[in-house]
């Protein structure tokens, strides 16, 4: 039989110990109640605590559980946080790229657009929150596949269908793609879903680096694009949103 | 805290700019905005909370002029910016809150008292006398309530020891703090402007809606010496300029209470506009042009901004205690959900109430109803509501309490609302917005900054200063980010509506007479 790693015995005994109530210990008393020197307690408290497991009060010196405990059991992200967290960096994408602004979730065999910024332009538009994208063909479908496992699974099982001519549905070329995505940082769409809309998309990652949504500009394809090239400002303007909404998620706390 | 979202300095082109500084209940920010009124920086710092006695708040106004001038300083320095670059500044504040110092040493001579202190409740029931809360509603807009400034001024001078002689020998100033940041901005003990602006003005229980001057029969009556008040001016001139700091020479340009700063910002320059912004309450003006409008269904009659030597214009205000506060209330007291946020994950899981209502009269039940004796109710309940339904009823409860401060708007003006401004942290919440809609029967519009506070103190500075022309170049400036229209069926909404109503009534006379 396997021996056990001590350290990790003793860690689990310290979350026991520290579960057993709303309460805060010392090091003293989580040494003392474990038999444990002082020193051998912190060193595990202090990893403990570098990975969010255990948290220290800074006016008491003492030790609790921490968030990332209760993120364990409950670890998906409610899309109406994501929603809430994004929505200034969402609005000023919109501003200062001119276009409308997409937050999109993996959702079945598609992506759920859960946030819709309008093109603040004074043009008639509708608020599409709750409608579904196609996973391969589109700026915001892409990213998840190429970043998110489950959306990776559900794409290459999927029927990829050619919504125009330029849609590519070939298996190893749109591994290619996910591939340059992946290396690049960011993924476009330009009349791949609709004729004459091309779309760049970049991916939002929480504090353990998961990808939990997308993020991206759509427009038409004469202002997105500048001779069939994106116009490089408004692919920096997409990633700067998403790692600023990706910041964000770092800092949250329940 | 101290935050910034700093967006490439190069999207926002060059200056010049306009600093916008709110003076708010919980902290001071900074904000730079430039010419599309767009935000190029932040800065903001919270003071504390001085609670002497239950129902007193109190804070330390040193400590507030010492932070508005860190948070300037603060933005000013990440915008990268230098004062040549910055046009005007703007000022909006928390309302109603009240200060005394002495115009010689610049001291306070006590803790501002601030709007929610509720130390002045017996003083106002004596000062109504046998006409009661509304003995001053005519002249004012308001009724004689504990919040507003008058009442509070007389307790200082009752209290604070030797201050009356003071005041009255002409050393003491009065202000809101609007007037304290502008005196103190301007040079304080050597050569400040004591001013104030007629949407402050219109807080103090002292100001004629009318004339827009001290009223002298309440100044009287409420036992006030003239000595200590302000001169009340437009929301937007140049009172005077910046002494000293890092905005030295720049003109103080505009002056506009929190509320009537978002209505600014949200541009509802034509009558029957209206805003509502939706934080822990929620609170709701409509433009109502330029005169003044009598409110008989319990909603306030204030200024809403002044341009210069524009004519004023008026604004009606409904207040709802509690929106915001219900959903953290499910989250901290219930337990039901982990974040705010997640409200509308409970809610959307459903699709409709259940039979449920629920009526959030926490401390009694205010616009349009004023009963103290309600308290909270959640009505229709049988085996079949689960949690979901009650979040539900917990979105609805704030649409159907706009919708009857909308409905006592259009009874007192006769306007009806075209459309809703919304800004607030709620507005994130897209199934709200979506009853909200649908409980009005009217579009929900959300600009896309969400800042209207400041954005409305910057813009009334940035008119006084000609950085923008008029109203309607910052018409033109404002961008729709999202708009809500009514889904639900004519005879739905009437029905729903007719239950919320019922279930209100089941709120009334709980509280019985405690004698």
């Amino acid at each position: 039989m396997a021996r056990n790693i001590q350290s990790l015995e003793r860690a689990a005994a310290m979350l026991r110990l520290l579960a057993g109530g709303e309460r805060r210990l010392g090091l003293s008393d989580i040494a003392s109640t474990l038999g444990l020197a002082k020193g051998t307690a912190h060193g595990i408290l202090r990893t403990l605590q570098q990975e969010g497991f255990v948290e220290q009060d800074e006016a008491s010196g003492r030790y609790q559980l921490g968030a990332e405990l209760l993120r364990l059991g409950n670890s998906y992200l409610d899309v109406h946080e994501l929603r809430a967290r994004a929505l200034v960096w969402t609005d000023d994408l919109a501003r200062s790229s001119g276009e409308s602004v997409y937050l999109g979730v993996v959702h079945q065999q598609g992506v759920l657009i859960v946030h819709h910024v309008f093109r603040p332009d004074d043009s008639r538009q509708v608020l599409e929150v709750g409608a579904m994208h196609p996973l391969h063909s589109t700026a915001l479908g892409k990213v998840l596949s190429a970043y998110d496992p489950v959306a990776h699974s559900e794409v290459t099982e999927a029927d990829r269908k050619a919504f125009t001519p330029r849609t590519v549905t070939g298996e190893r070329e749109f591994e290619g793609v996910l591939d340059l995505i992946r290396a690049r940082g960011w993924a476009c769409d330009v009349e791949e879903t609709w004729e004459g809309v091309a779309s760049v998309a970049a991916p939002i990652h929480d504090r353990r680096r998961l990808p939990v949504g997308a993020v991206g500009i759509t427009g038409a394809v004469e202002r997105v694009c500048d001779d069939g090239e994106l116009r490089s400002e408004l692919v920096a303007a997409v990633r700067d949103c998403a790692r600023a909404v990706s910041r964000d998620l770092g800092a949250l706390r329940f | 805290m101290t935050d910034t979202h700093t967006t490439s300095a190069s999207s926002h082109g060059q200056g010049p700019f306009i600093a916008a500084i709110d003076q708010g209940t919980t902290s001071s920010r900074c904000i730079v905005f430039d010419r599309d009124g767009r935000i190029v920086s932040v800065d903001q710092k919270e003071h504390e909370q001085i609670f002497p006695k239950p129902g007193w708040v109190e804070h330390n106004a040193t400590e507030i002029w010492e932070n508005v001038k860190e948070v300037v300083a603060g933005a000013i320095s990440k915008a990268g910016i230098t004062a040549i670059d910055v046009k005007a500044i703007g000022i909006t504040n928390q309302r109603e809150t009240t200060l005394l110092w002495d115009r010689n040493t610049g001291e306070p001579v006590h803790n501002a008292i601030v709007w929610q202190d509720t130390r002045t409740d017996t003083l106002c029931r004596e000062l109504g006398r046998n006409v009661g809360q509304d003995r001053f509603r005519r002249e004012t807009g308001l009724p004689l309530a504990s919040y507003f400034a008058g009442p509070k001024i007389r307790w200082l001078l009752d209290n604070v020891e030797g201050l009356r002689e003071r005041a009255e020998a002409g050393d003491i100033l009065f202000g809101t703090m609007d007037s304290w940041v502008i005196w103190n901005l301007t040079g304080g003990v050597n050569g400040g402007v004591h001013v104030t602006d007629v949407t402050n003005a219109s807080r103090t229980l002292l100001m004629n809606l009318h004339t827009l001057d001290w009223d002298e029969k309440i100044l009287t009556s409420m036992d006030i010496p003239a000595a200590v008040l302000p001169r009340i001016r437009s929301s937007a001139e140049v009172y005077g300029h910046t002494a000293e700091g890092i905005l030295a020479g720049v003109p103080v340009a505009s002056a506009l209470g929190d509320q009537q700063a978002a209505l600014f910002g949200q541009t509802c320059y034509a009558e029957g506009e209206a805003k509502s912004t939706y934080g822990t309450g929620t609170f709701l003006l409509m433009n109502t042009g330029e005169k003044p409008v009598n409110s008989y269904n319990g909603l306030l009659t204030t200024v809403g901004y002044r341009i210069g030597e524009e004519k004023p214009v008026y604004a009606l205000e409904g207040s709802i205690a509690v929106t915001g506060s219900l959903v953290q209330w499910m989250r901290d007291q219930m337990g039901l959900i982990n974040s705010a946020a997640e409200i509308e994950t409970l809610a959307s899981s459903v699709e409709d109430n259940g039979g449920a209502y629920f009526v959030p009269a926490f401390s009694g039940l205010f616009a349009p109803y004023w009963r103290d004796d309600a308290r909270g109710v959640i009505a229709g309940l049988t085996r079949y509501v689960t949690k979901a339904h009650i979040a539900r009823a917990v979105l609805e409860a704030t649409a159907w309490q706009t919708r009857e401060i909308v409905d006592a708007m259009t009874k007192d003006s006769g306007v009806e609302l075209t459309a809703l401004k919304v800004d607030g942290g709620m507005t994130s919440n897209n199934l709200l917005m979506q009853t909200l809609s649908d409980a009005l029967d009217a579009p929900v519009v959300r600009p896309m900054v969400a800042e209207t506070t400041c954005l409305g103190a910057a813009y009334a500075a940035g008119l006084a200063v000609g950085f923008w022309p008029d109203t309607d170049a910052l018409r033109a400036n404002w961008r729709r980010a999202a708009e809500w229209t009514p889904r639900m069926d004519a005879d739905v909404r009437d029905r729903e509506y007719k239950n919320w109503l019922k279930a209100v009534q089941r709120t009334m006379g709980w509280i019985e007479d405690e004698e």
